[in-house]
């Protein structure tokens, strides 16, 4: 159909362009209103075609006309309060751990309740023709279910079997398909037992933990995507004409010259050509003081512009940044830890081959004792069934689900899996100072914030608000939070590199940088009255020494490691009274932390910064603040979001009692068998026998594992 | 006897429904965006839209 054809059509569907889709991430999406906001606000934009909102996601698909930019809706979005960034190609996710596990698990229930209900009735007593009967139809039933709910388990085992190994699937997947083949063939002779329901109830157990388990980790990834989509990730090129234009960071090239604002991040190497002003280098060098650069001076991406805006000639982009570079030392890092076996694994590498001899003790013995070949296979095979590992294959999942459940509640995001267990072996932590101890941004002090009266301090929080400058947001986070309001002003002029000046009641007041910046502070100047200055630091998180000191009760000893100073580094060792090491490059951070490897310990790295970034991989544990660096976030096991420093301990305590748990769930779930292999050695286990001690025991490590809700609290 | 004849099928037919209406569901994105569902019936539909 062509438009001319059509003209009664809406504008959208007139456009003979296609239209162009992109996502956006909107962290600070949380409700219906939120999404009703962006929802309309981009509808009401000129060249859109819808915008749908994912609310679990917090992302925002746009479907718009090609000539409309991704900057252009970002700025929409500005314009209605919500910070957004186009969805980079490297974080695009790979797809839900879950969905693929949702269609077998609904498989599995609907075949096991129906399979079950027939075996009810052949328990109580249905006998001839009727038990054939039902068993050809639990067959029909079965197989395909089967066939389809197991592939999971199956691919699974079969990797690791190619490769020579064996893990939890191995014996999952030999049981399930044994159990099958035989009560096809007993279905076929007209036999007396069939394990159809046996074999998919413990399909059924087994997705449910899995999906459960798959669950807990994308909720968290997602979480940290949401973080991570708001690093720096372009800039304003200014072109030969002396046009501006947004230019992704991936497609900056060296020569082109980008106008960075204050408040910005760089997005590349490059030299000032114009302009002067401070930059914070502490996610690069852990430095916290604000470093001069001039015309000429070289300044590194990922680095903090400051006070002005400056023009950037760029040296190095994309792969070729610092930046990079330290991410290609941490990469090496990374492959070590993959190494690690999980608890599961190694249980099931002296599990499986005990279960797989006594199933052949059992029938060589019954061989021995007589028994013809059918009868010692089929006992054979009920040892197998009888220690096919259900609790033991929920042991692990299910306690590591309602472990990170709770502290995913108390604000404690993990990332990985294998991580509670190694959280749990930790005796020796290391902590990096800036954005770790400290909270990363500057505090306005708190003493002189008490002093400021009461119109002065609205006059300041409504000169802050009109600036993006980091020490003003600083500023007017600390009065909006002391419950101050903003007082009127008007004529309001920010001046870039000097501060935000306006006039109230007829006074001219200012917010400025003082005359001589000795470290980082504000000037409050209002005509007629003493102008108040207000020093700014990095302040110690709150709690900071109660973590520590319960860290200590936990028998383990903490020491700082810091990329700054030594006088910035021991005025914190002070204060929490930690041994420090300092002006740390990331490649001695990596070297601490292998020797003390090397000498037994088991090493957390707490850290945030990208100079952080090679530490974190390289330690057995790690956790990062949720302000850390996007390498920070990647890098790390784990991420908690407030600011108290209290979830370290937390992480710590609740690892201990998952791992407690886990092998109180092995107990169980191995004592249960030191109960029923007996039993089905002896011939003496039916189907019905099966199914009880089945659901049973997995009840039982499921309640086990329950309880860690509470320990988490 | 000849009643599990009809009871039979007719319990897997329903059965059969509810796993169908699952895989239905399922393909039709109703699990794509949990939080977003929840949220939107608070959204006041208005006639300009």
């Amino acid at each position: 159909m062509t438009p001319s054809l059509n003209p009664g059509a809406t504008p959208a569907l007139q456009d003979v362009r296609p239209l162009e889709t992109t996502v956006l991430a909107v962290p600070g999406m949380h409700c219906a209103g939120c999404m009703n906001k962006v929802e309309r606000g981009l509808a009401a934009l000129p060249g859109v075609a819808e915008a749908r909102v994912n609310l679990s996601l917090r992302m925002v698909t746009v479907s718009h006309d090609p000539q409309l930019r991704g900057k252009g809706l970002v700025d929409a979005l500005a314009d209605l309060g919500f910070e957004a960034q186009p969805r980079r190609e490297e974080i695009v996710r790979p797809a839900s751990a879950v969905r693929p596990l949702l269609a077998p698990l609904a498989v599995a229930g609907f075949g096991s309740m129906n399979v079950m209900l027939l075996a009810v009735s052949v328990w109580s007593g249905a006998d001839g023709s009727t038990r054939s009967l039902f068993h050809w139809i639990s067959a029909l039933i079965a197989i395909p279910a089967i066939a389809y709910a197991g592939q999971p388990f199956f691919r699974s085992a079969w990797r690791a079997v190619r490769r020579g190994t064996t893990n939890m699937d191995v014996p999952i997947s030999l049981g399930v398909l044994i159990a099958t083949g035989l009560s096809l063939y007993e279905t076929i002779m007209g036999g007396r037992h069939a394990w159809f329901d046996g074999a998919l109830m413990l399909l059924t157990f087994l997705l449910a933990g899995r999906a459960l388990d798959a669950m807990m980790r994308d909720r968290a990834r997602q979480g940290v995507d949401a973080m991570l989509s708001q690093a720096a990730q372009g800039a304003m090129v200014v072109g030969g004409q002396g046009e501006l234009q947004w230019c992704d960071a991936d497609q900056l090239l060296p020569g082109a010259v980008m106008r960075v604002a204050a408040g910005e991040r760089l997005a590349a190497d490059g030299e000032i050509i114009t302009g002067n002003s401070r930059f914070d280098q502490s996610l690069l060098t852990g430095e916290s003081a604000p470093v001069l650069a001039g015309r000429g001076d070289p300044v590194l991406a990922g680095t903090l512009n400051l006070d002005a805006p400056v023009d950037v000639r760029v040296s190095h982009a994309g792969r070729d940044t610092t930046l990079a570079e330290i991410a290609r030392l941490m990469e090496a890092s990374m492959q070590n830890r993959s190494r690690y076996v999980r608890i599961a694994d190694r249980a099931a590498s002296y599990y499986a081959p005990a279960v797989h001899a006594l199933a052949a003790m059992a029938v060589i013995g019954w061989l021995i004792a007589g028994a013809g070949i059918y009868q010692a296979l089929v006992i054979g095979v009920a040892v197998l069934i009888i220690t096919c590992p259900c609790a033991l294959g929920l042991a692990v999942p299910v306690a590591q689900v309602v472990a990170s459940g709770s502290l995913m509640r108390a604000g404690i995001m993990v990332k990985d899996g294998s991580a509670l267990e190694r959280m749990a072996g930790i005796d020796r932590a290391l902590l990096d100072k800036t954005g770790t101890l400290t909270l990363g941004r500057p505090v306005p002090d708190p003493v002189i914030m008490a002093l400021l009266p009461d119109h002065a301090a609205g006059v300041a929080l409504a000169l802050a608000s009109h600036s993006r400058h980091p020490l003003s947001r600083a500023l007017a986070m600390a009065l909006t939070a002391a419950g101050h309001r903003v007082a009127v002003i008007h004529d309001v002029e920010e001046r870039a590199g000097e501060g935000v000046f306006a006039r109230a009641d007829g006074r001219s007041v200012a917010l400025r940088r003082p005359d001589d910046a000795n470290g980082m502070a504000m000037l409050l100047d209002i005509a007629g009255e003493p102008a108040w200055l207000i020093p700014c630091a990095d302040r110690l998180r709150p709690d900071a020494v109660e973590a520590l000191d319960q860290l200590a009760g936990m028998g383990i000893s903490c020491s700082i490691l810091s990329g700054d100073n030594v006088g910035a580094v021991s005025d914190v060792a002070r204060a929490t009274g930690l041994t420090a090491q300092a002006s740390a490059r990331p490649a001695d951070k990596q070297d601490a932390i292998h020797r003390l490897q090397g000498a037994g310990h088991n090493v957390l790295m707490v850290g945030d910064g990208l100079n952080d970034g090679p530490a974190l991989a390289a330690a057995n544990a790690s956790l990062a603040p949720g302000s850390a660096s996007e390498v920070g976030l990647q890098a790390a096991d784990m991420v908690f979001v407030q600011d108290s420093l209290l979830a370290l301990p937390r992480a710590i305590r609740v690892a201990r009692a998952t791992l407690r748990i886990v092998r109180q769930n092995f107990v169980l779930a191995i004592g249960y068998n030191v109960l029923a292999v007996p039993l089905a050695m002896a011939g003496m286990v039916t189907p019905l026998v099966a199914a009880l001690a089945m659901s049973g025991s997995s009840l039982i490590v499921i309640g086990n594992s329950l309880r860690l809700a509470r320990i988490g609290k | 006897m000849t009643g599990l004849l009809f009871l039979i099928p007719v319990a897997l037919l329903l059965g059969g429904l509810g796993l169908a209406a699952f895989f239905w569901a399922l393909r039709d994105g109703q699990f794509d965006d949990p939080d977003g569902a929840a949220a939107r019936i608070l959204i006041e539909e208005d006639e300009a839209a």
